[in-house]
């Protein structure tokens, strides 16, 4: 499974059945700081890229999620939303926020692979 | 750097932030420590378990010094400075003449003089209009050679105790000077977190020893500004530039408590001090809107800027501070609202991303104070 990132700070895991999941990376939750809150999308609910699909508030701000790539909202994460710390301690596993089905696979082509995102993370 | 960044103030604990691993935010001037590893959260969780070290240097400190001071500084404040006892202390508001409030402020009387605590926000305009309405009555002496640590928490008392028995002895909103562990300092028994706790002015030259002899008590962590809001905000207290600014009177801003009955109209020392006229008279008819808590049964925080309406969509107020209350397990905040809907147990709805929440205006504090009275 291939791992791709957004500027946004969103990871997009690559499955081969067409879906992805979408969560915040490691970056972007330390930057957040404690997550409190996490406003899911509904499921069959389709997004096309970059459109706002979620919200994460930490203790000290709220900040949008975005759709990394268009589809439809095939799964939700309900432990992110009964324990969102899930956000902060295990982000890019058990505190992943949703899964999409790609309706635009080649989207996937315009995120960064972890050497560009990392260096986008260095550099900011 | 940005030249932002390198114009910030820094206070003497600046280095000792940085060892400790915080992370530092841009407050008021200064380069201040925000949160250090362990988190809002868990530091928040602390403060009001055990006892949170905090940095409040970025304050202002003033002395007043002269036999005239009270008096001279009962012109500028709505509140009784003369029979302010030897080592009490008291909060206070700078009002204009619209009666608005330019700033918040904790007086404490002194054997040297009337020593003021201001935000560190407002401390050059503040400093600048004692000297201008004060200057021919008394000596108006900034301190910007003093550092300001605050010791907050139900173990502050055991933490600072070891270091001089003398301050368990001090109740909620009265000082004194004391030596701790060799270091001079003056320290009163108050704070701005809800929690028993003390502040502690000493020399810059000895803050950082100072902080260390604390932060080596097995009770004390370290606190920033992030867990100290989320304190405040539970406690039910405002924030200057949020809660309370040269928008809001102190009647709308149900600070009417700070001004005591020998200040108001019919007192022995009724008026004299700035927008009198139109305080006296929101005391008298009341205020169109007043400031309100909210509390909600949802988990979603209600931030500053939210607007409220009633159950048929109408504008009735604004949220002026919100965070999910870390001890209270939810979210609260405090609001100015049209004053037909302040009563407590109003239900409200707070419009965040176009959504609804559900409010309920509630008393304050959120959480219980823990202030020792004796």
């Amino acid at each position: 499974m291939t791992i791709k990132y957004t500027p946004d700070h969103e990871w997009v895991e690559i499955a081969g059945d067409g879906t992805a999941t979408v969560g915040i990376t490691v970056h972007a939750q330390d930057a957040l700081g404690d997550v409190v809150f996490v406003d899911l999308p509904e499921v069959g609910k389709s997004y096309a890229a970059k459109e706002v699909a979620g919200v994460v508030e930490s203790v000290k701000a709220a900040a949008d999620v975005y759709a990394p790539v268009s589809g439809e909202i095939v799964e939700v994460n309900e432990a992110l939303r009964d324990d969102p710390s899930l956000a902060n301690t295990d982000p890019l596993k058990t505190g992943w926020f949703f899964k999409v089905k790609l309706s635009q696979p080649s989207e996937l082509d315009a995120l960064m692979d972890s050497t560009a995102y990392d260096d986008l993370v260095k550099n900011s | 750097m940005s030249a932002e960044s390198t114009a910030l103030l820094k206070t003497p604990l600046h280095a000792l932030h940085l060892e400790l691993g915080a992370k530092m935010v841009p407050f008021a001037g200064y380069d201040m420590p925000v949160q250090y590893p362990a988190g809002v959260m868990a530091e928040h969780k602390h403060t009001r378990a055990a006892a949170g070290l905090f940095d409040v240097s970025h304050m202002g400190q003033v002395l007043l010094v002269g036999d005239d001071a009270a008096a001279a500084l009962e012109t500028l404040v709505p509140v009784d400075i003369l029979d302010l006892g030897l080592f009490k202390q008291r909060y206070a508001l700078f009002t204009n003449d619209q009666g608005t409030i330019l700033d918040d402020l904790m007086v404490a009387r002194r054997t040297d003089g009337l020593f003021v605590v201001v935000n560190a926000g407002c401390r050059d305009q503040d400093i600048a209009h004692m000297q201008q309405h004060l200057s021919g009555r008394c000596e108006v002496r900034p301190l910007p050679d003093q550092a300001l640590l605050a010791l907050q928490g139900p173990q502050a008392v055991t933490a600072l105790s070891r270091l001089n028995p003398g301050v368990a002895q001090l109740v909620f909103m009265t000082g004194g000077f004391f030596e701790l562990d060799g270091i001079p300092t003056f320290v009163t028994r108050s704070g701005y977190t809800g929690e028993d706790g003390y502040e502690i002015s000493v020399a810059a030259d000895r803050s950082v020893e100072l902080a260390r002899k604390l932060l080596d008590q097995p009770e004390v962590k370290p606190i920033g500004l992030g867990a100290r809001d989320s304190l405040r905000l539970e406690a039910g207290l405002c924030l200057y530039g949020h809660d309370i600014d040269t928008t809001t009177t102190p009647v709308e801003a149900s600070l009417i408590w700070a001004i005591q009955k020998v200040r108001r109209a019919g007192g022995a020392r009724a008026g004299g001090y700035p927008g009198a006229a139109v305080i006296d008279r929101q005391f008298a008819d009341g205020a169109a809107r007043k400031r309100v808590g909210l509390v909600s049964s949802e988990r979603m925080p209600v931030r500053e800027g939210a607007r409220l309406v009633n159950a048929d969509g109408q504008d009735v107020g604004v949220v002026t501070s919100g965070t999910l209350g870390p001890t209270v397990g939810k979210p609260v905040a405090l609001a100015y609202v049209q004053t037909p809907y302040a009563a407590i147990g109003t239900e409200l709805f707070a419009l965040v991303r176009d959504k609804r929440t559900p409010m309920t205006v509630s008393s304050t504090p959120f959480t219980p104070n823990g202030y020792f009275r004796g």
